[in-house]
């Protein structure tokens, strides 16, 4: 269960979010929708601790982790543009999460293993991510940020950008993976079909 | 469209040539001859056994190597939050900041050594230690500037992407920044290592006799004691070792660079943490650019404990007090030294014009020029000079009391530079803009003075500020090829500072200063006249 309750934040004055708030019970998928600039990113970003709010509070299974570094809150986030780590191979990037948690390697490599298999990326488990394209990318990011199993999973336009056939492809395939792994998350999109594609649940957004 | 289809508005062949000429000429002739003669003396002497069996060497060979080491680790760990702070934070001045840090790199080694002198007190002088703080001081903005550039570009969201997964400030750094910067990093341990294992002026002043590197005991051999053959040997182990090293970084970098495109990661500093820091970080820094700076200045101002203009009024003269001189003539010097610095930068600026006119033209068969001109820079400052020294001793080339050979020899130390200057501007130049005044009626002969030649106006006054502070400041080769009655500045600074009376000793601070302020006013003054180009 995800609560963030009446968020505010302001830039330099300019104020983006006014006392939003907005709930995800377990194992939902909520679709956020709305278009550029009105904040969408920027309540993710404070649910996922990489921003602390003027005001307001998150709430993760009824414990506010408003003051509580990113790294503990058990929340995941897939990037709009992968931020895969350019440094490590595919498998390396989908087991960052478990060698964080302290994972051995027997448990790394299985959980690994079953995700690969779950994106259909088994056999480029070795490549370097530099040398993957863009539908394979998404899908390791994927994979990588559900490894550790985050309470919550944010997915903050993870499909934009892509080319038509690719993108309703992947809209199938995230909304199956999110199902399959029974992930309670929040998806962030300017894409109506898309939210109503993958999500139980649409709320809006709106500017101001 | 490289390709020779496009042969048709090409400059003809034998101009392309033409251009290579003076720039082959200046580099073949005194740079790579000399190079020559000195491995043949060694291959063909008897000295190669005696030199490097010759007791003390051994213990040269290793204070070079360690103090290398050990200036290189120190730089890396002192650079690193410098670089950190202006690399990930916008802030009023951080462009500023950014250039006072690089200001010690192009401050000539004798103005370090002489402001270090002045700055720790008399135990340190002629320790180890003296050496590898003035190292790190010199060398702070390689490590700024390098591993910055990386740093700088490495996505906010690519650490906050470590952040959703689990990993916690340390962890971030150890499995996320560090292998990233870990290329970076190794391109700057190579370039201090390489400085410092050659380092000679820095060495000579605050080092003492106990602590020569091999470069100061090439010139100690050479101009002490006259054994010639015995520095050729290890100006001949140096550039092996050298080359060595060069090589083997060249393929460790090659594997894991790493490329990110978009926007700088740089942003104002946010939390009261962020701010503290940024500010702590940027007056320690500022600090420690200025007061050994300060030092210097005020050193020149003091004559037996007390403040006194003394040293500066009798810059003039080599007599200490009548009828006792000193053989050295401050005021003098300078004049040697603006000589010089006219004669090197103008010689500097047409072959590495010239050269970089022709690499642009020339293209793929350019290449061998291009590593020619770069060459120098790859080999030490003394060893070019002991070339010069052993080749040029013969008629009909026996330049050795040339006062030319000198400048000369500065031009060759900063051609690399002013390439590297210049050749970026026209590779920048865009095929079609050629094209364009094809199409326009411009032969092209005229197409190239028009779009080539022309484009060098703006990058002339950089690259000529360069190569006058290069000159100003140079210290190895002028050592080997310097004459009595023309001493330039920092050889006057050298003898000066060696000196055991107080007032020689002021007035080489003196001096030191005055090239200090020298070599800022020009690199200045290029800076604003290069930028107000741009903007025009």
């Amino acid at each position: 269960m995800l609560e963030a309750r009446e968020i505010s934040v302001r830039f330099d004055d300019r104020v983006v979010l006014d006392r939003v708030s907005l709930s995800v019970t377990d194992g939902e998928v909520v679709a956020l929708l709305g278009a550029s600039g009105t904040g969408k990113s920027t309540l993710l970003r404070v649910i996922a601790g990489l921003l602390v709010p003027d005001g307001g509070s998150v709430w993760v299974d009824g414990v506010d982790v408003t003051r509580v570094p990113t790294h503990r809150r058990g929340i995941g986030m897939v990037f709009q543009d992968e931020q895969l780590f350019p440094h490590l191979s595919v498998a390396r990037n989908v087991g960052f999460g478990l060698r964080m948690q302290g994972a051995s390697r027997v448990v790394e490599r299985q959980r690994v293993t079953d995700l690969l298999e779950l994106v259909g990326l088994t056999p480029l488990a070795d490549r370097p991510v530099a040398r993957l394209s863009g539908g394979e990318a998404k899908r390791v990011a994927l994979a990588r940020s559900l490894a550790p199993r985050p309470r919550v999973l944010l997915l903050d336009e993870p499909l934009t950008g892509l080319d038509r056939d690719l993108h309703d492809l992947l809209t199938g395939e995230v909304a199956r993976l999110l199902r399959a792994t029974g992930t309670t998350a929040l998806l962030v999109t300017h894409d109506p079909a898309e939210a109503a594609a993958i999500a139980d649940r649409v709320t809006t957004l709106a500017a101001g | 469209m490289d390709d020779d289809r496009a042969s048709l508005n090409r400059l003809p062949r034998w101009g392309i040539l033409a251009l290579a000429l003076v720039p082959a000429t200046v580099v073949g002739l005194f740079y790579l001859w000399p190079l020559v003669t000195l491995l043949g003396t060694v291959l063909n002497g008897n000295s190669v056994a005696d030199t490097l069996r010759a007791p003390g060497l051994g213990r040269v060979v290793w204070f070079t190597l360690w103090q290398a080491v050990v200036s290189t680790l120190a730089t890396l760990l002192v650079g690193f939050v410098p670089a950190y702070v202006l690399a990930r934070f916008l802030f009023a001045g951080r462009a500023a900041v950014v250039a006072a840090v690089t200001v010690p790199f192009m401050l000539p080694t004798v103005v370090v050594g002489a402001a270090f002198l002045a700055l720790l007190p008399r135990s340190l002088h002629g320790t180890a230690t003296a050496v590898i703080i003035a190292h790190v001081f010199f060398n702070i903005a390689v490590v700024v500037r390098l591993v910055g550039a990386m740093w700088t570009v490495i996505p906010r969201d690519l650490t906050a992407a470590a952040r959703t997964l689990g990993a916690s400030t340390t962890q971030v750094l150890r499995s996320v920044v560090m292998p990233l910067l870990r290329p970076a990093m190794f391109a700057a341990a190579t370039v201090v290592f390489l400085f410092t294992f050659t380092s000679f002026g820095v060495v000579k002043l605050l080092g003492g006799p106990a602590n020569p590197t091999l470069e100061v005991e090439i010139a100690r051999r050479a101009t002490q004691l006259g054994d010639v053959d015995g520095a050729a040997v290890l100006s001949v182990v140096q550039l092996i070792f050298l080359a060595a090293v060069l090589a083997l970084a060249a393929r460790w970098q090659r594997r894991g660079s790493i490329t990110f495109f978009g926007d700088a990661a740089a942003r104002r500093p946010r939390s009261t943490g962020e701010r503290r820091l940024v500010a702590g970080t940027v007056t320690v820094t500022l600090l420690v650019m200025v007061i050994p700076m300060l030092a210097l200045v005020r050193r020149s101002l003091t004559l037996g404990g007390r403040w006194s203009f003394d040293a500066w009024r009798h810059l003039g003269g080599s007599e200490v007090r009548p009828g006792i001189s000193l053989g050295i003539d401050p005021l003098a010097s300078i004049a040697v030294s603006l000589r010089y610095a006219v004669v090197a930068t103008l010689i500097a600026v047409l072959a590495g014009g010239l050269a970089s006119l022709f690499i642009a033209a020339a293209r793929r068969r350019g290449q061998l020029l291009d590593v020619g001109v770069m060459l120098p820079l790859g080999t030490s400052a003394v060893t070019i000079g002991l070339g010069m020294l052993i080749t040029f001793d013969t008629a009909p080339f026996d330049w050795r009391a040339q006062w030319w050979l000198v400048p000369v020899g500065h031009a060759l130390v900063a051609i690399p530079f002013v390439v590297r200057i210049l050749l970026p501007v026209l590779r920048a130049i865009p095929a079609d803009q050629r094209a364009a005044a094809a199409t326009l009626g411009a032969s092209p002969g005229r197409t190239w003075l028009a779009i080539d030649v022309r484009s060098l106006g703006r990058p002339l006054a950089p690259a000529a500020g360069f190569a006058a502070a290069i000159s100003l400041g140079e210290f190895g080769a002028t050592t080997i090829l310097t004459r009595t009655d023309r001493e330039t500045i920092p050889i006057a600074v050298g003898r000066l500072l060696g000196r055991a009376g107080d007032l020689p000793r002021a007035q080489g601070f003196v001096l030191a200063t005055v090239l200090m302020v020298l070599t800022g006013v020009i690199i200045a003054v290029a800076d604003i006249v290069g930028r107000q180009g741009r903007d025009a």
